[in-house]
């Protein structure tokens, strides 16, 4: 079989991205919440706060160090991968990509060092201004990636000449048309992710009876936010699907699963669909919703997947569920976030044991929506790279043989894997060490302090502690 | 409408960034290099915390060096790339490898000898293949029409095994100097003692490559020996700074060692850019015929000059946050 250097290169792309997306998306979000916990401590100095933010930090340590080394494998993929489309369209993605590394790189790097290491070197003002900075990089950072993208899903300020993009306009080829539905959507799946992941976390710990305070005030705090953003987050979703529809209409015909132009279209809950038939099998869906979404009209018109030639539609099937799972969680997170709020009364919040359980698991579906969200947008534009104007064959390195691609992508998949294993794995250790791992290393005369912290769990939290509170360190890990 | 040459000024940027990024992830790479020898676990500990707060922002200028090339010079990004592919997976694998060591190693009990290896193994590779990068660099690259058209192994030649070797060495000594200024003690002994043989070994490599370098390419034989021989200046600064470290080493001066290094690493850098310039893709292209439209190289150039003074400006402030000794059980794990 011959070895096709496109595909590969696809599959390539597609594996070193989406590892690289999963440790940004948290980091964005963890970076405010630290700053926010910083801040705290600063105005108020409850100890709660410090020791929120002293393990918050440890953690995002890890996940923006693999963050750090993924992304650098991004900044070259275009290069020895899509060595055309570099070629073709550096005069607007290299200015771009560079002014992300010059706002937003150099600022988080450095101000990382003193974030993570200068706790002790620096007045706790200046502590508290190198969180915020760190925060700000990350959204810089994508403030660009995202204009970067969304360029390529709706190009616009650029005229094509003899195969190299030259920009007519920076404002409009910067502030393109999907660019502002994108970036508002992909922030909020930050702040999702990192609430998700600090609720969920905060609950584990408080099943265990573990530093209780602190982690109360962590879970109602996170469950606030999550009431606002997780609503916002589907209202932004459903402006970003009409800007889609207008600019890639294929796109969101594959998302609905609609091969046909038509009026009352129904909303697809279940499908299976078929390229090769150009149909779907087993439909189960809602009459006419689907037209009213998307053009707020019982018999409005949804363009079909026949708009198009067969070879011009993207993989139907990953688009329709990708979408369906993306979709699908955001309702959950927003079911979750109302129970919360029904659960405050009484302090129930923090003992309903279902709500808290429920939470753990919570804490990996903004992962999974981010991905498949992103499945969505990338496999939906497919077979163009540049819609509309350049395609995947198009733009593949010339000089590419499958082998050398085989080569790399076998040595991504190990390389990463080893990596995610060792993180994952460092980072379970980092979260069952805990709050409490600061009196101990620190401090090794403040051994009392651990009673006594437990000695602050109020009255009513006994019946929880039928798991008794984990000694730190357990268990070799 | 070109009121100046704006591509020379761009090819002065990336020229700084590449140096800037060469001299700053050049010692940190060459601590990790270095960290197999050292003789005790401590020791490592505080070779691995004297640049712990500031390889993250080191690194960035790789990232600056290609972001930039797209930006400026496309033709060079997508022709170097493609052309060493394998050379930078390795790159990028040597990198990752090296970069999360700093967080795995000081959360590991048991297996922190794995990460240990990780960081060294990283290091060295990641500094071979940018010294190969270099050696292909000067080979010159088999180029039709603006696109690579050469093998996936053609950078991989004795000559640029020769330079991947030098590569390592230098980012060895620049380890062991700054070594020399941020420790103390023990560790620094030792870094004394290393530094000589180091830098033996530098001039040893720099010297055979020189000797070779107008064999593999005709137009460096043509300069170094008739048109441009004021050339021979940069050689004998080097020189100068070779023997520099070498005293300096000798009378146990801290800093001195360091920055003569650094002067090393300039001259000799200087030293290849005479020789090839105005060629930014050997034998072929020009760095006039490789840039990108004027609009895009002064939109970022305009950002540029206001940004880069301020990131260097807080980049000095935060080596100098963690200026002084680094002592053995500082850092925050
Ligand atoms: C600046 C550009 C950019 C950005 C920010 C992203 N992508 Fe992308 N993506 C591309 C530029 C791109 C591309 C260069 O256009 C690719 C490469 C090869 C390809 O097929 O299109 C692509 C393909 C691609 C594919 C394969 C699609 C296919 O081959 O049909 C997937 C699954 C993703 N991307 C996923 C992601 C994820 C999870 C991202 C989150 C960070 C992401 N992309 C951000
Ligand atoms: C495919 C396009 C992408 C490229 C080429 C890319 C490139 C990079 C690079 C080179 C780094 C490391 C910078 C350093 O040294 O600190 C990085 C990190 C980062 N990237 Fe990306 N990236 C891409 C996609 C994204 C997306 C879509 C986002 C989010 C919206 C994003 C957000 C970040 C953030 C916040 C960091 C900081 C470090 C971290 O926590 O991971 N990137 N990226
Ligand atoms: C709940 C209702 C939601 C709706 C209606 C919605 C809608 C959309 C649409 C239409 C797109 C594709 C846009 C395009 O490619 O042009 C998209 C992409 C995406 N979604 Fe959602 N979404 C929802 C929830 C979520 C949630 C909860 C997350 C993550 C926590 C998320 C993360 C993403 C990401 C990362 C992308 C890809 C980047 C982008 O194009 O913005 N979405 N979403």
């Amino acid at each position: 079989m011959e070895l096709d250097p496109l595909i590969l290169s696809r599959i390539q792309f597609a594996f070193v991205v989406s590892f690289h997306a999963i440790f940004p998306v948290f980091t964005i979000g963890l970076a405010s919440y630290i700053a926010v916990l910083e801040g705290l401590c600063f105005k108020t100095g409850n100890p709660a706060w410090t020791k929120l933010s002293g393990f918050w930090t440890k953690v995002f340590a890890v996940v923006f160090g693999m963050g750090v080394v993924s992304g650098i494998v991004m900044s070259f993929q275009f290069g020895t991968n899509w060595s055309n489309f570099a070629q073709a369209s550096a005069n607007f993605l290299g200015p771009m990509l560079s002014y992300e590394v010059i706002t937003a790189f150099f600022l988080e790097a450095a101000f990382l060092g003193v974030l993570l290491f200068g706790r002790n070197k620096v007045p706790a003002g200046v502590h508290l201004f190198a969180a915020i900075m760190v925060a700000t990089g990350t959204f810089i950072s994508s403030f660009w990636i995202l204009s970067a993208n969304s360029w390529m899903q709706t190009p616009a300020g650029v005229e094509l000449r003899e195969g190299v993009f030259y920009v007519t306009s920076w404002t409009e080829a910067i502030f393109n048309p999907s660019f502002p539905y994108r970036f508002m959507h992909m922030v909020l799946a930050s702040f999702l992710t990192g609430g998700f992941v600090v609720a969920g976390v905060s609950a584990w710990y408080l099943l265990r009876g573990r530093e209780v305070e602190a982690n109360r005030k962590a879970l109602s705090m996170c469950l606030w936010l999550l009431l606002i953003i997780a609503p916002t987050q589907a209202v932004v979703g459903d402006f970003h699907g009409l800007s889609t529809l207008e600019h890639q209409p294929t796109k969101v015909a594959a998302m609905e699963g609609n091969w046909e132009t038509s009026r009352n279209v129904p909303l697809l809950l279940f499908a299976i669909p078929d390229q090769e038939n150009q149909t779907n099998h087993f439909e189960i869906g809602i009459p006419s919703l689907a037209s009213l979404i998307l053009t707020h009209d019982w018999d409005g018109e949804v363009p079909g997947l026949n708009e198009v030639a067969v070879e011009e539609q993207p993989p139907v099937a990953v688009v329709f569920w990708s979408f369906r799972i993306m979709v699908g969680l955001g309702v959950l997170m927003i079911l979750f976030a109302i129970t919360g709020l029904l659960l405050r009364p009484g302090g129930r919040l923090y003992e309903a044991r279902w709500y808290l359980q429920g939470l753990r698991f919570m804490s990996i579906t903004p992962f999974i929506a981010v991905l498949t969200g992103w499945f969505v947008t990338e496999v939906g534009r497919a077979p163009w790279l540049v819609y509309g104007m350049m395609t995947h064959a198009e733009s593949v390195t010339p000089s590419l043989t499958g082998g050398m691609a085989l080569f790399t992508l076998i040595g991504y998949v190990v390389v990463y894997s080893l990596v995610f294993s060792a993180g994952v794995y460092y980072l379970m250790r980092v979260l069952y060490v805990g709050l409490e791992d600061k009196d101990h290393q620190e401090n090794a005369s403040d051994r009392p302090a651990r009673p006594l912290s437990a000695a602050h769990v109020p009255f009513e939290m006994e019946p929880l502690k039928s798991a008794p509170a984990q000694p730190a360190n357990k268990g070799g890990l | 409408m070109v009121l100046f040459d704006i591509a020379f000024i761009w090819a002065c940027i990336i020229g700084f960034g590449i140096i800037m990024y060469v001299l700053m992830d050049g010692f940190d790479l060459g601590v990790g290099i270095l960290f197999p020898f050292a003789r005790s676990e401590t020791d490592r500990d505080t070779m691995m915390n004297s640049v712990a707060p500031v390889w993250d922002g080191n690194e960035t200028w790789l990232v600056l060096g290609g972001a930039g090339l797209l930006a400026a010079f496309p033709m060079v990004y997508s022709i170097f790339l493609p052309a060493l592919y394998i050379g930078v997976f390795l790159l990028l694998a040597g990198l990752i490898f090296r970069g999360v060591a700093f967080e795995f190693r000081f959360k590991a009990r048991t297996s922190r000898y794995l990460w240990n290896w990780s960081f060294a193994g990283g290091s060295t590779i990641a500094a071979f293949a940018q010294g190969a990068v270099v050696g292909a660099y000067i080979q010159g690259f088999e180029t039709a029409n603006g696109v690579y058209v050469g093998g996936a192994l053609d950078w991989f030649t004795p000559f640029t095994v020769l330079t991947g070797l030098g590569m390592l060495a230098g980012y060895a000594l620049l380890g062991s100097t700054w070594l020399i200024m941020k420790t103390e003690g023990a560790l620094q002994q030792w870094a004394y003692r290393i530094t000589q043989p180091l830098l033996l070994a530098v001039l040893v490599v720099f010297g055979i490559i020189s000797v070779w370098t107008p064999f593999v390419d005709d137009m460096v034989r043509e300069r170094w020996f008739t048109n441009l021989s004021v050339i021979w200046v940069l050689p004998a600064l080097t020189l100068l700074c070779a023997f520099q470290i070498w005293r300096s080493v000798r009378n146990r001066f801290e800093g001195m060692p360091f920055v003569a290094t650094m002067g090393l690493f300039i001259t000799t850098y200087l030293g290849l850019i005479a020789s090839k310039w105005p060629y930014v893709v050997p034998p072929n292209y020009t760095l006039w015929e490789a840039a990108s439209a004027y609009d895009s190289q002064l939109f970022l150039l305009l950002g540029l000059l206001f940004v880069i003074p301020i990131v260097l400006v807080y980049t000095a402030w935060t080596y100098w946050v963690f200026r002084g000794k680094v002592r053995a059980g500082e850092g925050y794990h």
